[in-house]
């Protein structure tokens, strides 16, 4: 379980993060939303150890995140962070292998294979994995980032605006995958999504932040809402029930 | 071809060259001639090597494959360490005389320079590569002028004996230096063992090597560390080379096509050996001394330096 206690976090005078207590279920997809600036890949950053916090701690099974061994940390809780700009050559195999350098150190074992055969078969990169990166579009390289992820083959997967660059289609496909990670192998995703409709219709719980504080954390259907939303976004939101889905059109609403 | 080819191909020549520099056109006493050449090649082989590993393992913590640390005026720092204690102690003081001491001095002013230089340049905020290299450009001119500066001030006869220090060349090998090098590139290869894995991991970024689980500010420092030892003991031996290690390094990336730091390392070695061995037979035997490797080093490394920079801009623009 990760427990995120008091966290706060300035950069230079200006509190990014203040004083955030979340716990994250574990299990389960939990989306952070909020309006621009509001510190969510910052909190995340902390809770994945990118960036050190002011004051407050995070906890991984009741123990700081700080005392954890790195190497040991980095076999229970994954982070994929938004820009991923390499300046080394790899092709798409040798990305998704550095997945198991935790485990591998570097030396891949029959078993560390297996784990990279399956994450790049989950992400559809089978038929690129000899590709360079710098051969492949946006889309297909954050696809091999996040198989990177997977094959880490960590407990907790925390991404960063995965969904950025990425069109509808690989959108859906990553959502969907993500969903069956939780829901088939028992992982604990926690993503930062801009776009509230992919919150509504794939998490289970919604965590939403804005000016660094804590708004609202719940179960989706608390937080999808017209009310709940007008408070974190100041816009009048209307929801429309679409197959059981909430969809927020907020395409046309007054600001 | 592959790696392992390229590799084998690469010794191959740096041993052709080695063995023309040892034995071609030896006249008249071999017994003279012969350890005097072995000593030359050695001081080459060694300061080759630390050029490249050093340059390598630079750039992949700041993430760059322009920027060496003598561009950004790490071996300017020992010249102005020797000046220092030259105007300070003076050419009798234990600081001299005592060349453990002498050499500790240069590698701690030279450490310390670099883990302030990573701090305010590399850390941070990214900066624009044209803007580092500003910087680098200013640092050696600054640290130049004030090692002229004190230059002027020293006694004429310590001076001299500054100079001899400083200008030392591969014709003029410190050869009571050559023992602690050796030393040092061996502790060097020997902590490159334990870390190659991680060299690996960390040319991945920052965010992506801490995700795997290593402790990269940590590593960062070691690296330093490392990367500035091995230029003092280069240094040291045979005074600074500018863009050498520029050349060796992106040769090395452009020839061997992979993300192993340790075919890197390997491959930027016996590139470095080839250039030096067998530049100096050429410097030596063809121009017959008409010319002096530097010369030629900074000549063509410059050329290469400013195509690589264009090259950057235009994968950037």
């Amino acid at each position: 379980m990760i427990e995120i206690k008091g966290l706060t976090k300035q950069f230079g005078k200006k509190p990014v993060v203040e004083d955030v207590t979340v716990t994250i279920e574990p299990g389960t997809i939990t989306s952070f939303i909020g309006p621009n600036g509001a510190g969510k890949s910052t909190l995340l950053s902390m809770v994945s150890r990118l960036l050190e916090a002011d004051t407050g701690e995070v906890l991984l099974d009741q123990n700081n995140v700080k005392k954890w061994k790195s190497s040991d940390f980095a076999k229970r809780v994954s982070i994929l962070k938004q820009a991923n700009y390499l300046n080394v050559r790899l092709t798409v195999r040798e990305l998704v292998s550095f997945g198991r350098y935790p485990y591998s150190r570097g030396r891949l074992a029959a078993e560390d294979e297996k784990f990279v055969d399956q994450a790049i078969e989950y992400m559809n990169l089978a038929d690129m994995e000899d590709k360079y990166l710098d051969e492949l579009s946006g889309g297909q390289k954050q696809r091999a980032f996040i198989a990177m992820v997977i094959a880490q083959d960590t407990d907790y997967i925390l991404l960063d605006e995965p969904l950025n660059n990425l069109d509808m289609k690989h959108s859906v496909q990553i959502m969907k995958i993500l969903r069956k990670l939780v829901d088939e192998l028992g992982k604990t995703v926690v993503i930062v999504l801009h776009d509230i409709n992919f919150a509504s219709v794939y998490s289970d719980r919604i965590v939403a932040l804005k000016n660094g504080r804590l708004m609202r954390n719940g179960p989706t259907h608390e937080i999808i809402n017209s009310e709940v939303l007008r408070e974190i976004y100041d816009m009048d939101i209307p929801i429309q029930e679409q197959n059981g889905c909430r969809i927020c059109v907020y395409f046309n609403s007054h600001t | 071809m592959r790696n392992s080819t390229k590799l084998m191909i690469l010794a191959a020549i740096a041993l052709v060259f080695i063995l023309l520099y040892g034995f071609y056109d030896i006249k008249g006493g071999f017994d003279y001639a012969f350890p005097k050449r072995m000593l030359r090649v050695t001081a080459m082989i060694i300061t080759g090597i630390a050029i490249a590993y050093s340059t390598v393992v630079f750039q992949t913590i700041t993430h760059n494959r322009i920027l060496t640390p003598s561009v950004m005026g790490l071996d300017s720092m020992y010249q102005v360490v020797q000046t220092l204690i030259y105007f300070f102690a003076g050419s009798m003081s234990v600081w001299v005389l005592n060349k453990y001491l002498n050499f500790g001095a240069a590698i701690f002013a030279m450490v310390v320079f670099a883990l302030i230089l990573y701090r305010f340049l590399f850390r941070a905020d990214k900066h624009p590569i044209y803007f580092l290299l500003l910087i680098g450009m200013i640092i050696g001119t600054l640290l130049g002028s004030f090692v002229t500066f004190l230059q002027v001030l020293i006694d004429p006869v310590e001076y001299l004996s500054l100079q001899s220090r400083l200008f030392a060349t591969f014709t003029n090998v410190k050869a009571e230096l050559l023992f602690i090098s050796i030393g040092i590139l061996f502790l060097a290869f020997l902590y490159g063992y334990l870390i190659m894995d991680k060299l690996d991991v960390m040319s991945l970024g920052r965010e992506n090597a801490i995700n795997l689980g290593i402790n990269y500010d940590g590593m960062v420092m070691r690296i330093l560390i490392l990367s500035s030892v091995l230029i003092a003991a280069s240094t040291a031996l045979v005074g600074p080379i500018t863009f050498f290690g520029l050349i060796v390094a992106n040769l090395s990336y452009q020839y061997l096509v992979t993300y192993k730091h340790s075919i890197h390392i390997l491959g930027a070695s016996l590139i470095s050996i080839i250039a030096l061995v067998g530049g100096n037979f050429l410097v030596e035997h063809i121009f017959e001394l008409r010319t002096t490797l530097s010369v030629i080093i900074n000549f063509i490394g410059g050329i290469y330096f400013i195509y690589l920079l264009l090259k950057e801009s235009r994968a950037a623009g």
